[in-house]
């Protein structure tokens, strides 16, 4: 629009956008942008004592507490490890599958919700294919909500155990962060940005510990605008300048089930975008190699990569258990395990 | 009688102080104040302090009769019209089963459905709106069908679009198109872009608006016939409304309507997932938002239109991408047009009215409407300009609540909707 357009000239003021309909449960955890660094301080040291903790004093912290896991989409590693990390604590937890429940029958989210809540559940695990359904979960329930990934939304959980991973490698397993714990620290997510929740978790978390976020894909999986998304984030289309530059980098699974009939070159993108043997050792070999997985071995990465001394791929496995333990005791125990 | 009022009528250029007749249903004299003789037995209304002025015309919305009464019936979503001031609503064809044939037009204009004011129905374009065979328009027509649509879809064949729009001006009936390229959509539920993008949720870029809009101005373009009339709905992108200011210039009868949400919120609306700021076309950037006020004071859009869209609350509180799109209009489209258009961006309230009655009429040749000449139909607002009130979307008389405006402060209270002659609605705080 132009400067002499009537509207420019009136200095139009607008309507205040709503504020929020929250606030939220404080031991929710919906979003990483919910988190101060405090909280991810917190959940970090959190996630450390509880993995050392004797387990037979670790599993009365909340015992006999009730824990619901709410699964619309297949999981292996979320689910198991959130159900792990809740049993070691003591909690009882049931899960509820939309393939093996009344969802089936067309029961809806909030009705589903409503009766884990009736059930006695005190916190409800939700792992849904619509972005935004803990949203919802949490305001028709008002009862704690994880996020176990939403749609092609956010991960958080997936975000603090990559960041655990991360402190790990680079950082001596540093567990107080501020701004500046990476400075200097340039993390490479490669691949499928656009239906990623865990991408978006990522580039969303690391940049306020001081990280460089660079993205990098094909046009069709890694639209322009994904830069904007906040600070701290930049595209870079060739791999190799990419992997150059990185102490970390991320590989990403093609969600074949949300392509929405975007039709996609495999070849042309393993030629492009796969993580070879070749290319770590020539461009990042000292890198540590993430994958929040299920990966596919031969398309994404090479079996050779997966397997090799740089690939952090079971640690993140293992550390997702002890950040889940630290956010499922924050969501029952917010005193303590909850923001100051 | 109306006595003591303060007349806006804009097509007929008065604006001032008048009484007014109204008689069997229409507008039997207008005089100065004191002017006009006392008839025995007549209803006297005192409009000392109001503004009276035609009925507001709504020619975009969704009263959801046929099949869908538990979002919405005729006489529900009529009577939320007259609460807004509304004496005329045209009413589109989505509905189950869609009105594509003069047995669905003609009950719902059957006297059974209990409307508050006048309802026009609009037909269907293609059969069942799939977009492939046209009904007849000639026929649709003499039942009272006032235009053709597939609303809620486009007519997207080039070959159906041109034939639709021939046939139709053939009969005289305009042809209204939801301008939206469905191959561009799939999946979407918000506006593209980085809102969007950041909370995963899929996007309908501006361009699956105005690349159809730019079709059908070709379309029209190529007929050379003047008979032929395009009417854009829902106008939400700055490229689209671009399109309609240049087919103007070209001399083409292109005609365009924007609703109050288009002009005031933008995609940040959705904000944590609110269905509530789900509709289609969806709320979009803010330099699009910024280009329909833009559209609006220079004149190019040629009608406010609400687009009300009922919805059952179960239907709304699902996940955001599973919500069935749309929001009500009808209750708060004058005091958002008075709040926003007059009151902040200064708009000349005649010409806000026009907006909102003479002119909708003239895009669907409503003859009688929108005016309150001697001899049109006795449909009058009476309305206090200068009282300020707070929306209640509980308190409405539609069936439904699924609106973004819930709480906003409104101006310009209606006191009295006249439906030719009948009063339709009226409060008296």
């Amino acid at each position: 629009m132009n400067a002499t357009s009537p509207v420019a000239r009136r200095q139009l003021h607008f309507p205040a956008v709503a504020a929020s309909r929250f606030p939220y449960h404080r031991g929710s955890l919906l979003s990483v942008q919910d988190l101060t660094l405090e909280d991810v301080s917190h959940i970090l040291a959190r996630a450390t004592a509880l993995e050392d903790q004797d387990p037979l004093m670790r599993d009365r912290i909340l015992a006999k507490r009730r824990v619901a896991l709410l699964f619309y989409e297949s999981s292996t590693r979320t689910r198991t490890s959130f159900e792990l990390a809740a049993k070691s604590l003591g909690a009882d937890t049931t899960l509820v599958s939309s393939l093996s429940s009344s969802i089936e029958k067309g029961e809806t989210l909030k009705d589903t919700g409503l009766t884990l809540r009736a059930l006695g559940a005190e916190a409800i695990i939700l792992r849904h294919n619509a972005s935004g359904a803990p949203w919802l979960l949490e305001d028709v329930t008002r009862l704690p909500v994880l996020n176990a990934g939403d749609g092609m939304h956010e991960h958080p959980t997936q975000a603090l155990l990559d960041l655990r991973t991360i402190l790990a490698h680079l950082r001596t397993g540093s567990e107080s962060v501020s701004e500046t714990t990476l400075a200097g620290v340039t993390v490479t997510i490669v691949g499928d940005i656009l239906h990623s929740r865990v991408a978006r978790s990522n580039m969303l978390l690391l940049p306020r510990l001081g990280a460089q976020v660079i993205l990098c894909g094909p046009k069709e999986l890694l639209p322009d605008l994904a830069a904007n998304a906040g600070p701290g984030i930049a595209i870079e289309r060739n791999f190799e300048v990419a992997l150059r530059q990185s102490q970390a980098v991320m590989m990403l699974r093609i969600q074949a089930e949300r392509l929405a009939g975007m039709q996609l070159d495999l070849e042309q993108y393993k030629v492009d975008y796969q993580l070879t043997g070749l290319r770590l050792e020539t461009q990042a070999p000292t890198a540590v190699v993430l994958h929040p997985g299920p990966i596919i071995r031969g398309l994404e990465l090479t079996a050779g990569v997966a397997d090799g001394t740089q690939s952090a791929i079971l640690e993140q496995v293992r550390n997702g258990v002890a950040i889940r333990m630290a956010v499922v005791e924050r969501a029952l125990l917010p005193r303590e395990g909850g923001r100051a | 009688m109306i006595r003591n009022g303060h007349l806006i009528d804009p097509a007929a250029g008065v604006d001032a102080p008048k009484d007014i007749l109204l008689k069997d249903g229409h507008v039997a004299e207008i005089a100065a104040p004191g002017k006009l003789k006392p008839i025995d037995g007549a209803e006297v209304i005192d409009a000392a302090g109001l503004t009276v002025t035609p009925g507001l015309i709504d020619i975009h919305v969704h009263l959801r009769e046929p099949g869908q009464g538990y979002k919405e019936t005729i006489a529900t979503g009529t009577a939320a019209a007259a609460a807004g001031g509304f004496t005329a609503v045209a009413a589109m064809p989505n509905t189950v089963p869609v009105n594509d044939s003069i047995e669905v037009t003609r009950w719902m204009l059957a006297p059974e459905r209990g409307a508050a004011i006048r309802v026009y129905p609009i037909a269907a374009a293609t059969r069942g709106s799939k977009g492939e065979i046209l009904n007849d328009f000639a026929a649709l027509k003499s039942a009272g069908v006032v235009a053709v649509t597939d609303d809620g879809y486009p007519i997207l064949k080039d070959s159906v679009m041109r034939e639709t729009l021939a046939a139709a001006a053939r009969v005289g009936l305009s042809v209204i198109q939801h301008a939206e390229d469905t191959r561009m959509t799939t999946g979407a539920s918000m506006n593209a872009g980085p809102v969007a993008f950041k909370l995963g949720l899929r996007g309908m870029p501006p361009e699956a608006e105005s690349s159809i809009v730019e079709r059908d101005i070709r379309l029209v373009t190529e007929l050379h016939d003047a008979r032929v009339h395009l009417h854009v709905a829902h106008a939400s992108t700055a490229a689209a409304v671009a399109s309609v200011r240049q087919a103007r210039r070209n001399g083409l009868r292109v005609t365009c309507e924007v609703a109050p949400h288009h002009f005031l919120l933008t995609e940040e609306s959705v904000g944590q997932y609110d269905t509530n700021a789900k509709m289609n076309p969806p709320l979009r950037a803010a330099a699009d938002r910024d280009a329909m006020i833009e559209a609006i004071l220079d004149g190019v859009v040629d009608a406010i239109a609400t687009d009300h869209a009922p919805h059952a609350t179960h239907e709304k509180e699902v996940e955001f991408e599973h919500a069935p799109n749309g929001i009500t209009g009808l209750e708060t489209a004058l005091g958002l047009c008075l709040r926003w258009l007059h009151k902040e961006w200064k708009m000349p309230l005649g010409r806000v009215l026009s907006l909102l009655s003479a002119q909708p009429a003239a895009v669907l040749g409503l003859k009688g409407r929108g005016t309150l000449i001697v001899g049109s139909f006795a449909d009058v607002l009476v309305f206090d300009p200068k009282a300020e009130w707070t929306y209640r979307a509980h308190q409405g008389r539609s069936k439904a609540h699924n609106t973004p405006f819930d709480g906003w402060t409104m101006h310009g209270k209606v006191r009295w909707t006249i439906s030719e002659g009948r009063v339709a609605y009226t409060s008296q705080n």
